[in-house]
């Protein structure tokens, strides 16, 4: 039974009311519900009470577990409006109409029972045909066969809302893939459609081009075999576009990073760079793989770069230090506890490897193992990322040559390393030969450190990088 | 049996080759049986929405049988913290799955069998499916003392449980699947399946807790694979089609087209936690520190698996109160995760005042926070 309920407020609503149902009484001679309605711009909304239908087993009760929607919301036909729980069967109540809802007859976790109104749903006005007339169109409450087309023996399914998005850009819907539930055509699929077609400049007339349908058996995805022998005639019409824009609260850790990187932005940064010639360095790595492999340790170059981090800072300890908040007082740590910049499915997560100072490069390498499998696992220990004195981050492993790292508080330098490369340079005979260079950038608090300062260190990090036999002179 | 046995594994690797690769979303004759080469729970429970959401099954029906490496099953409603050891799971590498039908947790090892029966809406009937078990169990191994309860369980020897069930009913298709142990590690299930989170006041649907038994306990002799023989052969005679296992590939597009969507989409953290429902704790644990024992008084209110309001009741001066306010502040928001909570506070730390002492209660607070997720 269809409800007719007439909102009343205007004047010239209250006539069309009388209008509607002098009709009416002509279309009681159809054995189905029809509504009639006006393409002229004052609408009439037709509130109808979506009811909750048989669950089967001779359930009579469940419960609303999930609302889908909302009251002022707009549903297509088979969106999903709610998920209700009866005895461990989970079911997904879909609208059978186009419209706007109006009303939940129920909260979450009250019991919604079989029979009885779920939604009000306010049916759309359609505004698809340009003429003036009335039209009359079976609604689509009637029975869901009314909204299928036969076509070369397949059904295609489309709500009434796609149809006229196909019919305004005169696709046939024989012609689109549909990828919705029991392939029926989505707007997404008139949209892709469209796309498909070369750019924005579509066919004006429908014979123009003819894919042909693909049977339901058919999985790969249709390829236009007739591009070639189309004529693309220029008209270009406005290319349909229907994304949005997605606004999120900043939560969780992004919060606590624009904490860190605020308070990072009062720190006056200076930077330096370099290249470094780890054309020797390649060598050893290679060579000491095999051995750190057969102690279960996967050996890359960070180890050494941590080592050497840690060496020079003997010698420069202010850049292993912390200045406090009132720029009074400069704190030399004496653990090298070195970062090592992370990057997972959150974010930058910054482990340490404690006491650098006295580990060996195998041991740095061990340590740095067992902090990546963690971190990619998501199972990082407060220990592990707190406690850091020095940072490096190894975005090369990414990309990139130069960069401008930001310190992290309550550090006071930060050293950022980009990609090695195969790259011409002359040797002190004059020749040109293959060297493998890494360039660095690093970023210090220029407070406390000064240009000199950070440069002496970065070229005694360099050299032993660049020679790693002189590094055995000051192991500790 | 042993002759149909290897009669059908010869029919299974003639299957294997014919097996059209264009898919079977039409089929012609009343049924289908396929089995799932994968154990990836996520893949597997793909495979069944693919299913649910592409096949016609006006003219047939479908048996799919598959098994899972360790794995925890939550059903739809419910809440993974009153459920399951979250903690336990992840140091053993027991993957969380929640699945689209109702009902309640469940254990999966290679050791259990899953078989999920899809049908029309109209042909939803899940004692019939069940009874089909049974008389598969029956039939292979008279001697076993098998039945259904009328909550849909299939209980051993009238008291130990071997089965649970759960159901899906879409627009027009539905599925009814269920477990069967068969050799399932107990000790890993009861540890797993057992809650170390107190305090959680929620409506999210409860497990109904159950003694379980494994069919192998009952007679050694019996193997997952015998069951599932068994299983799709009663099925395969009661549906009047042909004794034929389709062998199928979850990671396959060409056959299941965006199956690997749906498998990327079961393991969001939006999906597999933030559809948990709306639910508080209210609880409070002791803190030791330096001889001093402390009382922390925690409640937190959690929302899509995010927490919407957090308040910490702490000693006064135990820690300055603004940093208190940030901890709040930042939790508020932000997912009811441990390692979300521990960048958090890791992070938080580097704007702190650089002080030891500090730096060990908040780690403190932090780790016992961590805890309860």
């Amino acid at each position: 039974v269809c409800i007719h309920r007439v909102r009343s407020c205007s004047s010239i609503r209250f006539i069309k009311s009388k209008y509607v149902c002098v009709f009416d009484k002509s279309a009681l001679k159809f054995s189905h519900q029809q509504r009639l309605f006006r393409t002229s711009a004052v609408s009439c909304g037709q509130i109808v009470q979506f009811k909750l239908s048989d669950i089967g087993e001779g359930i009579t009760e469940v419960t609303v577990k999930e609302w889908y929607i909302k009251e002022g919301d707009s549903v297509s036909q088979f969106d999903s409006i709610c998920e209700v729980q009866s005895d461990k069967a989970s079911v997904t109540i879909t609208s059978r109409y186009d419209g706007i809802i109006r009303k939940l007859h129920y909260n979450l976790d009250e019991i919604a029972y079989v029979g009885k109104p779920l939604v009000d749903i306010e049916i759309d006005t359609s505004k698809g045909v340009a003429s003036e007339e009335d039209v009359v169109e079976t609604p689509p409450m009637s029975h869901e066969e009314h909204t299928h087309q036969e076509i070369k023996g397949h059904k295609t399914l489309a709500t009434p809302a796609v149809r006229r998005l196909a019919m305004e850009n005169n696709i046939k819907l024989s012609e689109v893939v549909g990828t919705g539930k029991d392939n029926r055509i989505l707007k997404e699929d008139i949209l892709n459609y469209l796309a498909k077609q070369t750019g924005a400049i579509l066919p004006p007339s429908p014979k123009a081009e003819i894919i042909p349908p693909l049977p339901k058996k058919e999985t790969v995805p249709e390829a236009p075999k007739d591009k070639a022998r189309r004529i693309p005639v220029p008209v270009s019409r406005p290319i349909v576009f229907s994304g949005k824009d997605k606004t999120e609260p900043v939560t969780g850790f992004q919060k606590a990073m624009v904490k860190t990187m605020s308070a990072a932005l009062k720190i006056p940064h200076f930077g330096y760079c370099d290249e470094v010639d780890l054309t020797q360095l390649v060598q050893l790595r290679e060579e000491l793989q095999p051995l750190a492999q057969i102690r279960g340790v996967k050996l890359s170059f960070m180890p050494f770069f941590i080592k050497a981090a840690s060496l020079g800072l003997l010698q420069y300890p202010i850049l292993n230090a912390s200045l406090d908040e009132s720029c009074q007082n400069v704190t030399y740590k004496a653990s090298h506890n070195i970062g090592v910049a992370m990057d997972t499915e959150q974010g930058l997560i910054v482990p340490n490897v404690k006491n650098v100072q006295v580990c060996s490069v195998f041991e740095i390498a061990s340590e740095l193992n067992r902090l990546q499998s963690l971190g990619s696992a998501g199972q990082l220990g407060t220990n592990d990322l707190t406690g850091g004195t020095f940072t490096l981050s190894n975005i090369g492993t990414i990309g990139g040559t130069y960069t401008k790292p930001v310190i992290l508080p309550p550090e006071v330098a930060i050293g950022a390393l980009g990609k090695i490369q195969v790259l011409p340079r002359f040797n002190g005979k004059g020749e040109v030969f293959k060297a493998q260079i890494m360039n660095v950038s690093w970023s210090a608090d220029h407070r406390i450190i000064d240009g000199a300062t950070m440069a002496r260190f970065s070229n005694l990090w360099k050299s032993y990088l660049e020679n790693p036999a002189s590094m055995l002179l000051d192991l500790k | 049996m042993v002759l149909w046995s290897s009669l059908k594994s010869c029919l299974q690797l003639s299957c294997i080759l014919r097996t059209p690769k264009a898919g079977f979303r039409s089929i012609t004759s009343g049924g289908l049986i396929i089995q799932s080469t994968s154990n990836d729970v996520y893949q597997n429970l793909a495979v069944e929405d693919w299913i649910h959401d592409h096949m016609n099954l006006e003219n047939q029906q479908v048996l799919f049988l598959w098994r899972n490496s360790s794995a925890v099953v939550i059903g739809r409603h419910q809440n993974p913290w009153q459920e399951c050891d979250l903690r336990l799971m992840r140091k053993k590498n027991i993957k969380l799955a929640r699945r689209r039908s109702g009902g309640g947790t469940v254990y999966h090892d290679l050791g259990n069998i899953n078989l999920t029966f899809f049908t029309t809406r109209k042909k939803y009937e899940r004692m019939e499916n069940l009874k089909l078990v049974v008389k598969a169990l029956k039939a292979l191994r008279p001697q076993l003392e098998v039945c259904v309860t009328d909550r849909y369980d299939i209980l051993l020897d009238r008291q130990y449980k071997i089965s649970g069930t759960a159901a899906k009913l879409g627009r027009a298709t539905a599925y009814h699947h269920c477990t069967l142990l068969c050799n399932v590690d107990k000790f890993v299930l009861s540890a797993v399946l057992k809650s170390p989170y107190k305090g959680i006041k929620s409506n999210a649907t409860p497990s109904v807790p159950a003694s379980v038994k494994n069919l192998f306990e009952e007679d050694p002799s019996l193997t997952s694979e015998m069951l599932l023989d068994a299983i799709a052969e009663k099925y395969a005679t009661q549906h009047q089609i042909d004794h034929r296992i389709t062998i199928v590939n979850p990671a396959d597009e060409t056959v299941l087209p965006g199956i690997n969507n749906k498998a990327k989409e079961l393991q969001t953290w939006e999906w597999v936690y933030g559809k948990t429902p709306k639910f508080s704790i209210s609880t409070c644990f002791n803190m030791v520190y330096k001889d001093s024992v402390l009382d922390v008084k925690v409640d937190l209110d959690i929302k899509h698996g995010r927490i919407e309001a957090c308040s910490i009741d702490l000693p006064e001066q135990w820690l300055p109160p603004a940093l208190c306010q940030e901890l709040v502040k930042g939790l508020t928001g932000s997912k009811f995760c441990p390692n979300e909570t521990t960048t958090l506070a890791t992070t938080l730390l580097r704007v702190c005042p650089q002080d030891d002492d500090l730096h060990s209660r908040w780690n403190l607070l932090c780790e016992n926070m961590i805890m309860l997720m």
